[in-house]
């Protein structure tokens, strides 16, 4: 009975942590199956401890040269849907201008489509236009999807910014883009860096909508998808878990820094 | 490129003294606008029309396609094509309900009991993004092995028996049956729950809970009557942010289903990669474009929040 107490006091908490292992479960498969040696093509079963993919992680042709270009259409398209979506969030926060619903809705759609949707219809119109299959034409296709999202984040930071901040510079006589450079933006910026965090998230991971229009070009992700087909290689779950360690590690010594300046401050 | 290099000289134009913010903020925010709109215009929206005028073509891929106005395709694609459909449909809505019921405790947690523990959680939460989703996905195929642990125990537990009977499994095996499809959504999108359920929940005063106490709420009844009904804006959303793409998904059905588990996306991708008929999946697509505006429309004004976008 006592159990029984206990269980119904923490119940909230026994739950929440079993959803949590259920969503860190795949990840702690990926990182114990990098140091596997498969008898076969496909890494799906236990053989043997080993450190061999570790050692070698490009030996798999096509593996690092897919990484490499998956890493340059994320920086590209995080610049691109970051410098757009700034401005438009800027528009919508700061100005008064006619057809504001029409704006809001257009920003709204592509967060609101399946992704499968939005991948085939931009395929109609690159089929039509008899476009060349790429690289353009992924970087084109992720800078769309991750617009709205960018200009979602930073919408939120500018909204709650005080307008009279700025005011007070131009009192100082701050020129109009002396007081953006120097006001507006930093204030605006964690916002942007969020947006733009997210946009590079996005477009790295991105499969659905880069399958569609990639042509044969492989992202890393299609490379992954194309070796669940043919066979995957432990060089993968290698990638896989270092991607891992070094977000994690990043955030980890991010959020250190951000304690020690608060507590400098206090 | 060349109106903006002109805004700069309208400032000291004549009698700049009176409204100088009004002559810049007139042009301003078209101009801000401008580029990022003109990208949504011609690689989001023209693509929809081009999409809608493709499905009512008909040709072949060596003579070209000219659009005819053959809506019997819409009627082709659908009567071949409505299992996949409803699977579609019944699949997300299986993962919605599930990742409400398990994200729902994880946000409260993160919320209300984690203390200083809070951020290691969220980080937790976060953290499997960092690793590229296919990966994560071809870990289910480890987990739920044939013969493996996760099998095993079920089998040992006779919930294989239940789930077979139910047609979710198929005898001892649960790789390629509706279950891993599903256990797979529910996975992938959890995050997309857990997240807008936490924001929503974050922000209850947490002086409501002790008001209900005081008036001798019992917890069940403070959930019931406090908790439940303010997280509404985080249910909204955290449903629709899985729901929507988890119709669309095809990497789930494809990697742990089976040619009985193929749902709407599998079609519309391998119709327009491999067979190359694009009228059908065009008009495929476009369905399921409608199909989830009219659910999504329907949803937010029967839930009563239209201020949530």
């Amino acid at each position: 009975m006592a159990f029984v107490n206990w269980l119904k006091r923490h119940f909230v908490v026994i739950a929440g942590l079993l959803t949590l292992a259920y969503l860190l479960l795949p990840n702690v498969v990926v990182t114990v199956f990098s140091f596997n040696n498969p008898k076969g093509r496909f890494n799906y079963e236990w053989q043997e401890f080993s450190t061999d993919a570790w050692r070698d992680p490009c030996g798999v042709s096509g593996l690092c040269g897919s990484l490499s270009l998956s890493l340059q259409i994320a920086l590209w398209a995080m610049l691109g849907a970051t410098v757009l979506g700034t401005m438009i969030a800027f528009a919508l926060v700061r100005y008064r201008f006619r057809a504001r619903g029409a704006v809001n809705s257009l920003i709204f759609l592509p967060m609101a489509m399946p992704e499968v949707v939005m991948a085939a219809s931009l395929l109609t119109l690159f089929l039509n236009m008899g476009a060349q299959l790429g690289f353009w034409t992924i970087l084109i296709a992720h800078i769309m999807f991750c617009l709205s999202f960018v200009v979602v984040a930073v919408k939120a930071r500018v909204m709650s910014m005080d307008p009279r901040l700025e005011q007070a510079a131009q009192d100082l006589y701050a020129g109009p883009f002396q007081t953006f450079l120097r006001v507006t933006l930093p204030i605006a910026a964690p916002g942007i860096a969020a947006g733009a965090l997210l946009a590079f998230a996005l477009s790295f991971d991105d499969f659905i909508i880069t399958n569609f229009n990639a042509g044969s070009t492989v992202t890393f992700p299609m490379f992954v998808w194309g070796s669940a087909q043919r066979g995957t290689p432990v060089q993968i779950n290698v990638i896989g878990t270092a991607m891992f360690v070094v977000a994690v590690l990043l955030v980890l010594v991010s959020m250190a820094v951000g304690n020690r300046r608060k507590r400098q401050r206090t | 490129m060349a109106a903006v290099t002109e805004a700069p000289p309208l400032a000291p134009t004549p009698a700049p003294q009176k409204k100088p913010p009004r002559k810049r903020g007139r042009w301003m925010p078209y101009l801000l606008l401008l580029p990022g709109l003109l990208w949504l215009v011609v690689f989001f929206a023209l693509p929809v029309i081009y999409q809608a005028s493709t499905s009512v073509q008909t040709g072949s891929l060596e003579e070209g396609y000219q659009v005819t106005w053959h809506f019997a395709t819409y009627w082709e694609a659908l009567s071949e094509y409505w299992p996949q459909f409803l699977r579609s449909v019944l699949y997300a809505a299986s993962a919605t309900v599930l990742c409400l019921l398990l994200g729902y405790p994880l946000a409260y947690l993160i919320a209300f009991r984690a203390g200083r523990w809070r951020n290691l959680i969220m980080i937790l939460v976060i953290a499997p993004f960092f690793t590229s989703f296919l990966i994560r996905t071809l870990a289910w195929k480890t987990i739920l092995a044939d013969g493996g642990p996760v099998v095993g125990a079920l089998d040992a537990l006779h919930v294989l028996d239940v789930t077979s009977w139910l047609g979710w499994t198929a005898g001892d095996r649960v790789l390629a049956t509706p279950m891993a499809v599903v256990c797979g959504l529910t996975y992938n999108f959890l995050p997309f729950m857990i997240l807008p359920l936490y924001t929503s929940l974050e922000r209850i005063d947490p002086r409501l809970h002790e008001a209900a106490n005081d008036l001798y709420a019992k917890p069940s009844t403070t959930f019931r009557k406090v908790t439940f009904p303010l997280s509404m804006p985080g249910v909204v959303s955290g449903t629709l942010l899985t729901f929507i793409p988890a119709t669309g998904d095809y990497v789930n059905a494809d990697l742990l289903g089976s040619t009985e588990t193929r749902m709407v996306g599998n079609v519309i991708q391998s119709q327009f990669l491999r067979i190359l008929d694009y009228p059908t999946a065009a008009a495929l697509s476009f369905i399921l474009m409608a199909a989830i505006l009219i659910m999504v429309t329907l949803y937010i004004r029967k839930s009563g929040t239209e201020d949530l976008v």
